[in-house]
């Protein structure tokens, strides 16, 4: 058993979903309790579908168990025949389900339906949702994909995309733009928007886009290994990636690599000056593997960064991700806890987090701007405007992305001009956070500048929930504040440094005087940190 | 004071319940827990069971999950499932830590979802093993949120009715409200009937474990939430006597609800008058402000809450609606009747669902509002149905006096919104 309040993937029937809903004309029949339902409101509301997703739950309830449950899926799967007429069905059994010992597969199969029904085995308590995904549409791919002629011209399935993909239907688009320049057709699109008699005729194209390798490898693979399909490895996130994408496609298609750059900025935007003070920001990187994979090199090559941490919650892509991070010369965090993540980020103190929901949360908790750029999303990152994160108008979305939390380099240049003025002090806020500019209060005891700022508060604390008291005797939370003091002049000098670098000051300060068995921090103990920490 | 009584039988009493089987399309009893852990600040919810149900509990719990929250979930792995002992074992780590890292935690439900009734795992003999064992700093309670069990707010009933065994025992003549309820409206509640006169009152749930109040043979209770009827039963079991009465919704059914109190306790009717008069007024004034747009407009409620009936006979009676159908996950005739039978006939009543039989009807009828849930509701839209999610109504304070404007507003709110966009060219 495992505390979890939080999960970064849900099961693995919800990536089967994810798969049927994509698709047209097929169905999915769940054995499923009741309740499990709740699901089609991931479709209907954070993708804001116009239809109910293509599924029949059996919900059985508790006086249906024993051998009633597996009459009930038959009659189930039977009215869903009945009334949708998919031209495939997909049958599996969500986690309770598993338990009960019906046999989907076996039951669907002895009702003799007219079109081709395939089973899932989807292992609820060891799998994840991403694994729920990859392996439906392969299973789909293995039963229906049918040997089939090249076409005449240069084609390519575009596979993975999905219901609930983070970006997919606007990377979809933006992905078959750039083929399309290439003198590249698409063939199939899968399993978004495709029926299965598409499936049936992947074989026509001459080889295989991956847009993501988590929902669509095992597919990839298998196309390659039955229909000799090669597949993309690169995944076309950032101005350099997608240059290296086009130059793969060139050379699988056999085609000139030339791609329009036309409507590209990323690489303007990166170089013109208002951008030099995004030179050196320390970031961590953490979602599913492929979009940090991507990402690292978006941040630490095209926008300049520093990549101090990343990790992944997708265990299938631990080694990658390891690989990666060796590269980076970090150490990788693969962990599905987001306790873990939120200590990680603490303990790194980055100036940015390029994360997931979870991390947006875990970065306005600790005060550290963020941008996302994996799922799990929430209903704001499926957008109605046009906004892939692939291909070339994909990095431009990513400059804007990677850049709107952070305060804009004038804007930062003038706070820290006038930090000090009755205007631009901490309390005010960045001014297009709309917030309302307010005046400093005066400090009781004047001069005195009041207490020292906070760091963010401990995990420890957190976890006591809102209202706990802190236990008695407890150590202070915050590294090292319990050994060293501050004084008066110290803690003034240290208000003045502004507000989002001031907390990577204090710790650093702190540390330094604790290597050193210095208790009390002067104002030359700050300097003396500021320097030996100076890059 | 018998003039604010209303009918107990009549109406839609003896209308024949269409009852199917088939696809429900409903959340199991496991949501409750997002606003039950709100009320009962010292509680922590432990769900015994799958990925799944903390998936669910994340889903429907939007950002609430963010603020650290009191509930979660232990995740059976592969492991649980191959020795019951061991699963066991595991649990009692996972509290231990838990209660560990909590040292505010003063009650713990142990909830049982459908993993962990069909494994059989016995939560109520580990809830006794680990009360034991955290005595007397934390209680430790079990009910069932399954799907297979439960329906949505029955969760917040199986709670409930698994703390009042709990409950201590008195003979005084006490008068229990039963139900959650938002902070404001039960401070209303409560300044309501003290101001009838009625001094003994305690709420369950409480706000604490150290404030639990006392049930005995000279109990009464009344229910501010129609999905109570295993607590019901419950406190029955301790000797305490209900007080049938339709439920607090609108300017109507608040003072009905009254009425059965004031009448139960020997409240005399300029005091009632007094009392209500002023309230009534404003409620009756704030609900008219809606009602002209909801007047003559069909509703149909797919089942979702057991809080479908009591709102259809608000909508019908205060608000001039025309119901179509009114499912509900249950009904209970003792609970439901006194709103049943206030109803005029003509609705269809449905009692359990069959969710694409049930959409079929309600594209037949056309209803001009749809009441449902978050995985039809937007579908409908699409097909040209106004809808009014239905999940919105748990949340949200609705019940009593002040709050009967808002309600009324929940449901003309859609309509008003069909109304103002224009969407087409202009020309």
């Amino acid at each position: 058993m495992k505390l979890t309040v939080w999960t970064y993937e849900g099961p693995p029937h919800v990536g089967a979903m994810r798969v049927a809903t994509g698709m047209r004309d097929l169905h999915y029949v769940l054995h499923a309790p009741q309740g499990d339902t709740y699901a089609d409101l991931l479709f209907t509301m954070i993708e804001r579908r116009n239809h109910r997703p293509p599924v029949t739950y059996t919900t059985f309830q508790a006086q249906d168990l024993g051998s009633d449950t597996a009459n009930l899926f038959k009659t189930a799967a039977q009215d869903a025949y009945d009334r949708f007429r998919p031209q495939a069905i997909i049958v599996g059994a969500s986690c309770t389900a598993e338990l009960i010992q019906d046999d989907p597969a076996g039951l669907a199969e002895t009702m003799g339906l007219p079109v081709p029904v395939i089973p899932l085995e989807l292992p609820s308590y060891s799998r994840k949702e991403n694994f729920g995904a990859d392996e439906t549409f392969f299973q789909i791919v293995r039963h229906l994909a049918k040997p089939v002629e090249k076409t005449a011209r240069v084609t390519a399935n575009i596979l993975g995309p999905t219901g609930l993909g983070f970006r997919h239907r606007d990377d979809v688009e933006e992905i078959t733009g750039l083929l399309a320049d290439l003198g590249v057709e698409v063939n199939v699109v899968a399993p978004m928007d495709a029926t299965p008699a598409d499936i049936a005729r992947l074989g026509a194209a001459h080889f295989n886009v991956l847009l993501y390798p988590e929902t669509g490898e095992a597919a990839a693979r298998w196309l390659s290994r039955e229909h000799g399909q090669p597949w993309t490895k690169t995944i076309p996130i950032g101005t350099g990636a997608t240059r290296d994408f086009v130059a793969e496609v060139a050379e699988i298609a056999g085609v000139r690599p030339e791609a329009d750059e036309s409507r590209l900025r990323f690489p303007w935007w990166s170089k013109s000056v208002d951008s030099t003070y995004l030179t050196g920001k320390r970031v961590f990187l953490f979602g599913d593997a492929t979009h940090v994979k991507a990402m690292a090199r978006v941040a630490r090559d095209e926008m300049g960064f520093e990549v101090v941490g990343l990790g992944c919650y997708n265990r299938e892509f631990a080694r990658d991700i390891r690989a990666l991070a060796k590269d980076y010369g970090v150490e990788a965090l693969i962990t599905d806890d987001y306790l873990e993540v939120e200590r990680r980020i603490e303990d790194l103190a980055p100036e940015m987090i390029l994360g997931t929901q979870m991390e947006r949360h875990i970065g306005k908790r600790l005060g550290i701007p963020c941008a996302v750029i994996s799922a799990p999303v929430h209903v704001q990152d499926f957008p109605a405007r046009y906004s892939p994160v692939m291909g070339f108008e994909g990095a431009n979305v990513l400059f804007d992305t990677l850049v709107h939390p952070l305060v804009m380099g004038l804007e930062e240049h003038l706070l820290a001009m006038f930090r000090e003025d009755f205007e631009f002090h901490d309390e005010a806020g960045p001014s297009h956070h709309g917030g309302k500019a307010t005046r400093r209060a005066e400090a009781p005891g004047g001069e005195d500048g009041g207490p020292a700022p906070q760091t963010p508060r401990s995990i420890s604390a957190k976890m006591m929930g809102e209202d706990a008291a802190p236990a008695e005797g407890a150590p202070a939370p915050a590294a090292g504040s319990d050994v060293v003091t501050w004084l008066a002049d110290a803690e003034r000098e240290l208000r003045k440094i502004p507000f989002f670098v001031r907390g990577k000051a204090k710790r650093n300060t702190e540390k330094y005087a604790a290597e050193r068995g210095v208790t009390e921090i002067s104002v030359d103990t700050l300097y003396e940190a500021k320097a030996h920490y100076a890059r | 004071m018998t003039e604010h009584r209303m009918p107990l039988t009549g109406g839609c009493t003896d209308t024949p319940i269409l009852k199917q089987r088939g696809q429900r399309e409903v959340f199991c009893g496991l949501t409750g827990i997002i606003w039950l852990h709100r009320k009962m600040q010292d509680a922590f919810f432990l769900v015994v069971g799958s990925r799944t149900c903390a998936h669910l509990l994340q889903s429907a719990a939007g950002v609430m999950i963010f603020a650290e929250p009191r509930f979660g979930t232990a995740i059976l792995e592969e492991k649980d499932l191959a020795g019951m002992a061991c699963a066991n074992e595991e649990l009692d780590r996972e509290v231990a830590r838990l209660l560990e890292r909590r040292p505010d935690i003063r009650q713990l439900f142990l909830v049982g979802s459908c993993p962990s009734e069909v494994i059989k795992l016995d939560l109520a003999k580990a809830a006794e093993r680990l009360s034991k064992e955290h005595a007397p700093h934390v209680r430790v309670l079990n009910y069932s949120g399954s799907g297979i069990e439960t329906t949505f707010t029955q969760g917040e009933d199986a709670c409930l009715a698994s703390m009042v065994p709990e409950l201590g025992a008195t003979d005084r003549r006490n008068l229990l409200l039963v139900g959650a309820l938002p902070d404001v409206v039960e401070d209303q509640m409560k300044k309501l009937v003290g101001d009838l006169g009625i001094d003994d009152v305690q709420v369950l749930p409480a706000p604490r474990s150290d404030a639990y109040p006392e049930v005995g043979p000279n109990t009464v209770f009344a229910l501010t939430q129609p999905f109570l009827s295993d607590t019901a039963a419950a406190l029955q079991r301790r000797g305490a006597r209900h007080i049938p009465a339709p439920f607090p919704f609108g300017e109507e059914g608040t003072t009905a609800w009254l009425a059965a109190l004031a009448e139960e306790f020997g409240v005399g009717r300029d005091r009632f008058e007094q009392v209500t008069a002023a309230p009534r007024a404003r409620a009756r004034k704030a609900i008219a402000a809606q009602a002209a747009e909801l007047s003559d407009k069909s509703v149909f409620f797919f089942p979702d809450s057991q809080l479908e009936i009591p709102l259809a006979r608000f909508l019908t009676r205060e608000c001039g609606m025309r119901a179509e159908e009114v499912g509900s996950p249950y009904i209970h005739k003792e609970i439901h009747g006194p709103d049943l039978a206030l109803m005029e006939q003509g609705p269809t009543l449905s009692e359990g669902q069959d969710v694409d039989l049930q959409l079929d009807r309600c594209r037949a009828a056309r209803p001009d509002l749809t009441v449902c849930g978050l995985g039809l509701a937007n579908p409908l839209e699409a097909e040209g149905l106004s809808t009014k999610w239905a999940i919105e109504l748990v949340f949200t304070p609705v019940h009593f006096y002040e709050q009967a404007g808002d309600l009324a507003g929940l449901f003309s709110r859609p309509l008003r919104r069909r109304a103002a966009l224009k969407l087409e060219a202009a020309r």
